[in-house]
């Protein structure tokens, strides 16, 4: 079966992942249609880019604005913590992309 | 289709008016060094439930919380158990639970023989005040109307914000319809979304206390530079705390808000509300807001909250004391894995099995049915996780101290 992706609003360029998905084609379901094509493997819940997104361009879901891209973003490309940055918290740049651990606390665990 | 909000089941009057959906003894401890004669008391006694403060010194805060813990609309009569040189008055708290009506009784360990005798004292008490409940509180009929729901949510994933809090806003949405009152909570999970809030305000009062809580959680992000996103999140694809804030903020549904209440304050009318946990900020810098889960679901109780719905995309076991705990998940794997602790799979929704209307209905069908008596599923299993730490609310200027 094609993995299937969530876009919540029509002016979102990001989609969320419902199924586990190779590199490869994902169905669009929600507020859009077709498909978009994988870059990379992409876990369930986790973000693909449905548009190219240029640095420092918003990243937009649920049709608001959750933050702006860090480098080129391809379209069909895993959005997370190595191309999206908060407007706010600095900290999460800082994170194990996979994890989600902190890394900068590592000097206390001696 | 039958009409929700005609649906009724028995509940519990109590002498201040408050319909409750349980009718339990609560016991409470004013001190860490009597916790443990506390949970034996309550150890194996049916409809006693347990909770208390660590702290040997007092905290107004935290004074107020197990006030309106004693005095919730669940809870029938009061047992308050002190060591005996702490600052914390077991005597008052059952003097306040007395003048609401409730049989309460009260004792110090010191002088009562050490753990063993306290125990023994401590349960012929308690089961003395459970028959006298359980003979003379009054039945009487509810409705949604009748009914205090919070919402928190933890251990999010990317469904959280898909499924699994739109579902709780499709059900505040119905509760609010029939006249009940839905709370929410988690201000440090409103940041980034300052108009889009400020734009559901009731009126202009609610909309100035919107303002002031989202500006101050702001503040307290900042201050202590940790946003209210973990490595769990992270780990389910939530990349920053505005799109985990957008996620957050569904479970409140599209019905007008209120305005903002306090820690121990009961909503002040029907509808929706939201409730600020953070601590002031003037006073020792903040503290901490939300240390955990169980912190907040604690707050939702305090403001007469007689169930609440917890939100986990990635799975959670805990429970909660005096008010049952409905556990709902965005994730239909999460679901299947955990089956034995989660009530509701709203991951059905993403699936497209069931319309989000239709999600919001099943789930108030299943608010209705642990109502009336029903335990759901972290109440079967014994959880009653609880959580009562020092904070600064309401407190005044610096100067004038900390004793409010």
């Amino acid at each position: 079966m094609i993995p299937r992706c969530f876009q919540i609003q029509a002016s979102d360029n990001v989609a969320t992942l419902i199924d586990d998905a190779v590199a490869g084609a994902v169905q669009i379901s929600g507020a859009g249609r077709g498909d978009v094509v994988a870059l990379e493997a992409i876990s369930r819940g986790h973000k693909v880019a449905l548009a190219d997104i240029a640095p420092n361009e918003a990243v937009v879901k649920f049709g608001v604005r959750i933050g702006h891209a860090t480098q080129f973003i391809k379209r069909g490309a895993w959005v997370h913590l190595h191309n999206l940055a908060s407007d706010l918290d600095e900290r999460s740049g800082t994170l194990d992309i996979h994890s989600g651990a902190p890394t900068d606390t590592a000097s206390a665990y001696v | 289709m039958s009409d929700l909000s005609a649906q009724s089941w028995t509940g519990y009057l109590r002498p201040d008016g408050r319909k409750g959906i349980r009718n339990l003894v609560l016991v409470i401890y004013t001190v860490e060094c009597a916790q443990h004669v506390a949970h034996a008391i309550g150890a194996n006694e049916e409809d006693v439930h347990v909770i208390g403060f660590p702290g040997c010194y007092d905290n107004a805060y935290a004074i107020r919380l197990m006030l309106a813990l004693a005095r919730h609309p669940n809870v029938g009569a009061v047992l308050s158990v002190g060591l005996g040189c702490e600052y914390t008055q077991p005597e008052k708290l059952a003097e306040v639970a007395r003048q609401s009506g409730r049989p309460a009784e009260w004792f110090f360990i010191q002088q009562s023989g050490g753990t063993k005798s306290s125990v023994a004292k401590g349960k012929e008490i308690v089961s003395k005040l459970r028959e006298e409940i359980r003979k003379s509180t009054p039945r009487v009929s509810m409705t949604l109307a009748d009914l205090t729901v919070g919402c928190e949510c933890g251990g999010s994933d990317g469904t959280s914000g898909l499924a699994g809090n739109p579902t709780v806003g499709a059900f505040f949405d119905l509760l609010v319809d029939a006249g009940g009152r839905a709370v929410f909570e988690e201000t440090v999970e409103m940041i980034g979304l300052r108009e889009h809030m400020l734009s559901r305000s009731a009126n202009a009062t609610a909309r100035q206390q919107l303002a002031d809580a989202y500006d101050k959680a702001e503040r307290y992000c900042r201050s202590v530079r940790q946003w209210s996103v973990s490595p769990g999140n992270f780990a389910g694809g939530l990349t920053t705390i505005e799109e985990k804030s957008l996620g957050a903020f569904a479970k409140g549904g599209t019905r007008p808000i209120q305005g903002v209440i306090r820690v121990a304050e009961p909503p002040r009318g029907p509808g929706l509300w939201i409730l600020d946990s953070v601590p002031d900020d003037h006073f020792m810098q903040f503290g901490y807001t939300n240390p955990n889960d169980t912190e907040g679901i604690m707050d939702l109780i305090s403001a007469g909250s007689q169930i609440v719905l917890f939100v986990t995309g990635r799975g959670s076991v805990i429970g909660s004391p005096i008010a049952p705990l409905i556990k709902v998940t965005g994730n239909s794997a999460t679901f299947r894995a955990m089956e034995e602790d989660m009530d509701f799979d709203a991951g059905r929704v993403l699936a497209g099995d069931l319309t989000l209307a239709r999600a919001g209905r099943e789930l108030a069908e299943m608010v209705i049915r642990v109502a009336a008596g029903e335990p759901s599923k972290p109440e079967r299993l014994g959880h009653r996780e609880y959580f009562i730490m020092y904070k600064h609310q309401n407190t005044p200027s610096l100067t004038e101290g900390c004793r409010a």
